[in-house]
């Protein structure tokens, strides 16, 4: 961290059940404008419920309720009237399988902008995003091809370019590692510290060594609740919750 | 006891695989006699079909016609409401409402294709004949429309079916790209599913050709080279209703029109439902 940074997006008090049952329990997170933030935990701690809830993706499950505020540039995204549909041009999401569309890899990337009506210089669009992504030297010869050829680690980057292509301002990733081999995996993680200059990044990981290794700041949750957050450094080498030090050292998890 | 079991399963097997050699065995020789006799282009593209009156002639194509036109009206009305209705149950309509409608779906399905047939004639005839009052008693649109709501229900479950195949990931993908319902839905979910959507249709049109009652009982027993589907027509399934029920003799050349019609028939079907087949397994292998 060269110079502090302004907070983008955060939750506030963000409580978030599947029917009855809590998932995320009253949780206040600040997301650090060109930072990389990573939110670790066992399984089943919440993470990705409180994730989707950045950009509204748990709109589409049913009997999700939502309390508290998650605001994006002091925006409540949650307020009657915001747009889901903006929101989500703004904030835009890897998940943890690659999910490219059963088409060519140029429309892949050329998609967001064609249904949102920024047809000009798509060329030029599909082009830059597949750079940003690290993938453009390996696909440029066959941006016709079938999405579906590509190798994994492939596939997760151009959904990475998929998302870019639209240009926002912070990009949500769901253990985007986590169906890759060690050498995509560096790849991507690579990749972050350069998207980093121009983007907000917040990683949900399993690995705690990506999280250390690529974040600037961490998350720790536990059955939905924050146990803690702070600089990366603090978190894995002084946590002051004796349940983090027990986690990030590896005794449980 | 064990073997017992064996050889009687073994046994049942045997006799509905021997069954339908039977069938097919059987219409393959009364057709070859058919055709000793007439010869098969005159079958083919005679354009008069009067085997049961003179002057005799063997031309099939009214009867094509016939059961195009029936086809042509099930599939304007079927395809695009059941199309819309699976993609209604799919991506819009909430598990309780899906719960109830797919049952509902089901119970339609297996109404008798007799009551569409009355139904055809006591309310869909005079509406139409209201509508356009040139239109006949007996009519292939009256008949068309009702086969297309005979086969709608099942339309609309293969297409849910087909679309519900299309994986979750790839609606959160798009929408988590800005796209609402309806683009996920034009744009990735149908696309994705296509198709599945292109062998419920196939099937649909294969059941259409294959329906009786209601085209026996709405659409008349008149052979008829037209596309007019307000006149009375009849179709190839019709044809062998009127000669079944008649009392026209076995052995005869008028009688063996039943085989030769029904070997079109069956010909037509069991290629439609091959098709249908063949695409089912391109798109199931997609996705799994
Ligand atoms: N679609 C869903 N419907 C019901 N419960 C869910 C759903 N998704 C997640 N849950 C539950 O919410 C809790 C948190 O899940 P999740 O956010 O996926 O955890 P994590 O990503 O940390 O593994 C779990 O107990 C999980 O069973
Ligand atoms: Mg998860």
């Amino acid at each position: 961290m060269t110079q502090p940074s302004e907070v983008l997006l955060q939750a506030n008090a963000v409580s978030i059940a599947y029917g009855d049952q809590l998932a995320v329990n009253a949780v206040t997170l600040p997301i650090y404008q060109q930072r990389i933030t990573s939110i670790i935990g066992p399984s089943g701690c919440g993470k990705s419920t409180l994730l989707r809830s950045f950009n509204r993706m748990n709109d589409f499950i049913d009997q999700v309720t939502l309390t508290g505020k998650v605001t994006f540039n002091d925006q409540n995204v949650y307020a009657s009237d915001a747009d889901p549909v903006a929101v989500r041009l703004n904030i835009g999401m890897v998940f943890q399988k690659p999910n490219p569309f059963p088409k060519t890899i140029y429309d892949n990337v050329a998609w967001a902008p064609k249904i949102n009506g920024r047809r000009d210089n798509m060329d030029d669009r599909v082009e830059q995003a597949l750079r940003q992504a690290a993938l453009w030297d390996e696909v440029k010869d066959r941006l016709q091809e079938s999405a579906l050829n590509l190798s994994g680690g492939q596939q997760q980057r151009l959904c990475i370019a998929r998302a870019l292509a639209m240009n926002p301002l912070v990009l949500l990733m769901d253990e985007p590692c986590s169906a890759l081999d060690p050498v995509s995996t560096a790849r991507i993680e690579d990749l972050l510290f350069e998207l980093k200059e121009t983007l907000t990044i917040v990683i949900v990981t399993h690995n705690m060594q990506q999280a250390a290794r690529v974040s600037d700041f961490t998350a720790f949750m536990e059955n939905g609740v924050l146990i803690e957050y702070g600089p990366t450094e603090t978190l894995f080498t002084n946590p002051e919750n004796k349940r983090t030090e027990e986690y990030v050292t590896g005794r449980f998890g | 006891m064990e073997q017992v079991l064996r050889w009687l399963f073994f046994a049942c097997a045997a006799i509905s695989v021997l069954t339908t050699l039977a069938v097919v065995g059987v219409l393959s020789i009364e057709t070859f006699n058919f055709f000793q006799q007439v010869p098969a282009a005159d079958f083919l593209f005679g354009t008069r079909w009067t085997p049961l009156l003179e002057p005799k002639s063997y031309g099939i194509l009214p009867l094509l016609f016939g059961t195009t036109l029936i086809v042509i009206g099930a599939a304007i009305v079927a395809l695009p409401v059941g199309l819309a209705c699976a993609i209604y149950l799919s991506e819009y309509a909430g598990a309780r409402t899906r719960d109830v409608v797919k049952p509902i779906l089901e119970i339609l399905a297996g109404i008798p294709t007799i009551v569409y047939g009355f139904f055809a004639i006591t309310f869909v005839t005079p509406i139409l004949r209201t509508l356009i009052p040139s239109t006949e008693v007996f009519n292939a649109a009256s008949a068309g429309i009702v086969v297309g709501i005979m086969v709608l229900p099942m339309v609309a479950s293969l297409c849910d079916d087909a679309l519900r195949a299309v994986p979750n990931a790839l609606r959160d993908g798009a929408y988590s790209l800005g796209a609402t319902s309806f683009e996920v839905t034009a744009r990735i979910v149908v696309p994705a599913s296509l198709s599945g959507i292109f062998a419920a249709f196939v099937l649909a049109i294969s059941r259409a050709i294959g329906e009786t009652m209601a085209v026996t009982l709405a659409a008349g027993a008149t052979p008829n080279l037209t596309l007019n589907p307000l006149e009375s027509i009849q179709t190839m399934t019709a044809y062998i209703v009127q000669v079944s029920l008649g009392d026209t003799p076995a052995g005869t050349l008028s009688y063996q029109t039943l085989f030769a019609v029904g070997a079109v028939l069956f010909s037509m079907t069991l290629i439609l439902n091959l098709i249908a087949n063949a695409i089912m397994n391109r798109y199931r292998d997609v996705y799994e």
